[in-house]
């Protein structure tokens, strides 16, 4: 990406993000009678305003980093996979029940196995979303869906039954993990290392699909999967490596819950990561590096959900209003890609003129 | 694996199969909620086809007309919920649950012409914008929805064609709603409509040949944009069924995947809207299989996740079934090959 297209891209992004900050203010002032500078400003203290509201976000951005590979990795290839809920609530059960298993071993080989089973389960998903749309060309949006539901179907039915600790009584939950294998916090920060996770799987995705032979051909598999197929280049094992990848990377997001913040799997963890990851990626124009910035915007606005709803009275789902508005305005905000003048070549520009 | 297992009620399954050697008892001749062995199951499910697949018949009449345009809309999950909101809070402040499906449609058509607007522009991909309404929709309808949480509204009406019997499940499972019997007027009426009038074959002509409808003079972005926004009506109409009849409230969970679902069903009814009404009862049955089975003692609570996780499977393995890399499905409008 030339810094030409990369300032029409920031430029567009911040537009689109703006406009659907004020639509979303004219919306609250009309609906809640809430003063667009009160919104804003708990907006902004809940999100970004203090030590504590970033720490937060930063949490909170960790596993929408990692959901938001599930969807920008695959779209590389031309497939929009929306399953990542569901990859994530499966690594997050594997990787609970791979803690319990390694009980005992030291905190790091805790750690890795649970890791390498969150990333395993969660693959094996999207794997299977892939597989059937090489195989049989099924339609990946509405199949990964379909399977996050039988995940979650699956998740449920293992937490309340054969995996249950029978002393969750309200809230049923596997036993909790070893206290040591728990993922501990970042140095001086006050963030724990699943966001270092996240930052680096979105580097490793960006060195694999920006600069290798293997992501160049994902690519124009991506513009052409019939001219791709034609040139000789492995459809079905980019299809099925990549989708991999991506249900691995929302799998390892459930991991980073179960070992960083719950402690056990339960019904917390699906918590709507895996879905606003799609909006992250699609924010990001599914670029692994652009998910991150996008992510730390999406963990704040989750993060200032809460105080915006004590301080103004509004209900929980404002937020899910204004992420709505979000993905609508930069859905839109595609059409102005070439449209906008300062950001042409300048032959094109004289060209056009002439 | 063996966890799993050691799960299901063997006892229970044992009941199941003994219940088709026992002889169906006479029909009328016992008393109200009586045991009624395989047969409750039975019973129930065929309940559960009209209740749970009436909701299917809407969204897929509507996404079948979408489809046969040229274009697919993926955001009917959204309109679904935000017609059950719409619904449930117009008929509880009017007092009439048919104004309130009016309403819902009216809401649904406009999120449609959203929608097809949206996908008219350059550069759109419609499968994105579908997913943007989907989340769309359904933070606007929790939004607007929070005060009709609590109250209850008045429901839409039931034509009890169980009269003649004095099983209390025989006579629930044949008080059919009206909006079912709506639906399925509308089934053969839209397939008539679609193969005979002039619009159905205009329509049908911007799903197979966007070219050759602009040869012939029609504004293909015109002809889709109305189709999606009907298709959006009858989706908004499905979502106010499911809060002013069955389960006939309003809550954030009232849909589970309906209106996707409703987009795999319609490529497996193959784009007709018979087929779609057949396909929506098959799904309404398989739907209400994990509650039915709840009902008669058959599952654990636990074990019933797994039953619940049947519609899904379903969906799947239809769609591995019907879809293929190598070729259009027979019946798929030209035109929705194109873009995917």
């Amino acid at each position: 990406m030339n810094s030409r297209s990369l300032a029409e891209t920031l430029t567009i992004t911040l537009g689109a993000l703006v406009a659907s900050l004020v639509i979303f203010g004219a919306f609250m002032f009309l609906f809640a009678h809430v003063r667009p500078g009160e919104l804003f400003h708990w907006m902004y203290i809940g999100s970004f305003g203090t030590k504590f509201s970033w720490q937060y976000s930063l949490t909170r951005a960790a596993p929408l980093i990692l959901a938001a590979l599930c969807t920008a990795l695959p779209a590389r290839l031309g497939l929009i996979v929306i399953g990542g809920e569901g990859s994530l609530a499966l690594g997050g059960l594997a990787a609970a029940g791979t803690g319990l298993l390694l009980a005992g071993h030291s905190p790091y080989a805790i750690q890795f196995g649970m890791a390498a089973a969150g990333c395993v389960a969660g693959g094996l998903l999207i794997l299977l979303c892939g597989a059937l749309r090489y195989w049989r060309g099924v339609n990946a949006t509405i199949s990964s869906l379909l399977l996050a539901y039988i995940a979650i179907n699956v998740f449920n039915f293992l937490v309340e039954g054969p995996m249950r600790d029978p002393s969750s009584l309200n809230k049923p939950a596997t036993y909790p993990i070893p206290n040591e294998a728990a993922l501990g916090k970042m140095f001086a920060l006050d963030v724990h290392w699943g966001l270092a996770y996240g930052i680096v799987a979105c580097v490793l995705a960006w060195i694999l699909m920006d600069h290798t032979t293997f992501g160049f051909a994902a690519r124009m598999a991506g513009g052409n999967m019939r001219a791709a197929q034609a040139a000789g280049l492995p459809v079905g094992r980019l299809i099925l490596v990549t989708c991999a990848l991506g249900g691995a990377a929302a799998g390892l997001a459930g991991m980073v819950e179960v070992a960083a913040v719950h402690h056990q799997a339960n019904g917390s963890l699906i918590a709507g990561y895996g879905f606003t990851g799609i909006l992250v990626s699609f924010i990001a124009r599914h670029h692994p590096l652009g998910i991150i910035p996008a992510a730390v915007l999406f963990g704040g606005l989750g993060a200032a959900s809460g105080i915006m709803q004590r301080r103004l009275q509004i209900p929980d789902a404002s937020v899910q209003v204004l992420m709505g508005i979000i993905f609508v305005m930069i859905l839109l905000s595609e059409s102005l890609y070439g449209r906008l003048r300062i950001f042409q070549p300048r032959e094109v520009r004289e060209a056009v003129a002439a | 694996m063996s966890g799993l297992f050691a799960q299901l009620d063997f006892a229970a399954l044992f009941d199941f199969a003994r219940g088709f050697r026992v002889a169906p008892m006479p029909l009328g001749a016992a008393s109200s909620a009586t045991d009624l062995g395989l047969w409750g199951l039975v019973i129930a499910v065929i309940a559960g086809a009209h209740k749970v697949g009436t909701p299917f018949l809407f969204v897929s009449l509507g996404e079948c007309i979408t489809e046969k345009s040229g274009r697919v809309n993926l955001g009917l999950e959204g309109t679904l919920v935000m017609g059950a909101m719409t619904g449930f809070a117009i008929s509880y402040k009017t007092g009439s649950p048919w104004v309130g499906v009016l309403a819902a449609a009216g809401v649904g058509a406009l999120l449609g012409a959203l929608h097809a607007a949206m996908c008219n522009l350059p550069r759109v991909n419609y499968i994105a914008v579908g997913i943007a309404m989907m989340l769309f929709g359904m933070g606007l309808a929790f939004y607007l929805g929070k005060p009709y949480i609590q109250p209850s509204a008045p429901k839409l009406p039931a034509i009890n064609l169980g009269f003649w019997s004095s099983i209390e499940q025989v006579q629930d499972a044949l008080r059919i709603n009206a909006l079912f019997v709506v639906g399925v007027i509308l089934a053969p009426t839209l397939a008539w409509v679609l193969k005979n009038t002039r619009w159905g074959m205009i329509l049908r002509l911007a799903g197979e040949s966007e070219e050759a409808a602009a040869a012939m003079g029609y504004s293909v972005p015109r002809i889709r944009l109305v189709a999606t926004a009907v298709g959006g009506a009858l989706a908004g109409v499905g979502g106010s069924y499911l809060s002013l009849y069955y389960p006939g409230s309003w809550s954030e969970q009232i849909s589970s995947g309906q209106g996707l679902m409703a987009v795999a069903l319609v490529i497996f009814a193959r784009w007709s809207p018979v087929r779609c009404l057949f396909a929506s009862l098959l799904f309404g049955g398989v739907g209400t299989l994990g509650v039915a089975m709840q009902g008669q003692n058959l599952t654990s609570a636990s074990v019933a996740y797994l039953w619940f996780a049947a519609p899904y499977v379903l969906t799947l393995l239809i769609m591995v079934v019907t879809c293929s890399r190598l070729r259009a499905m027979v019946g798929a409008p030209a035109e929705l090959s194109r873009v995917r």
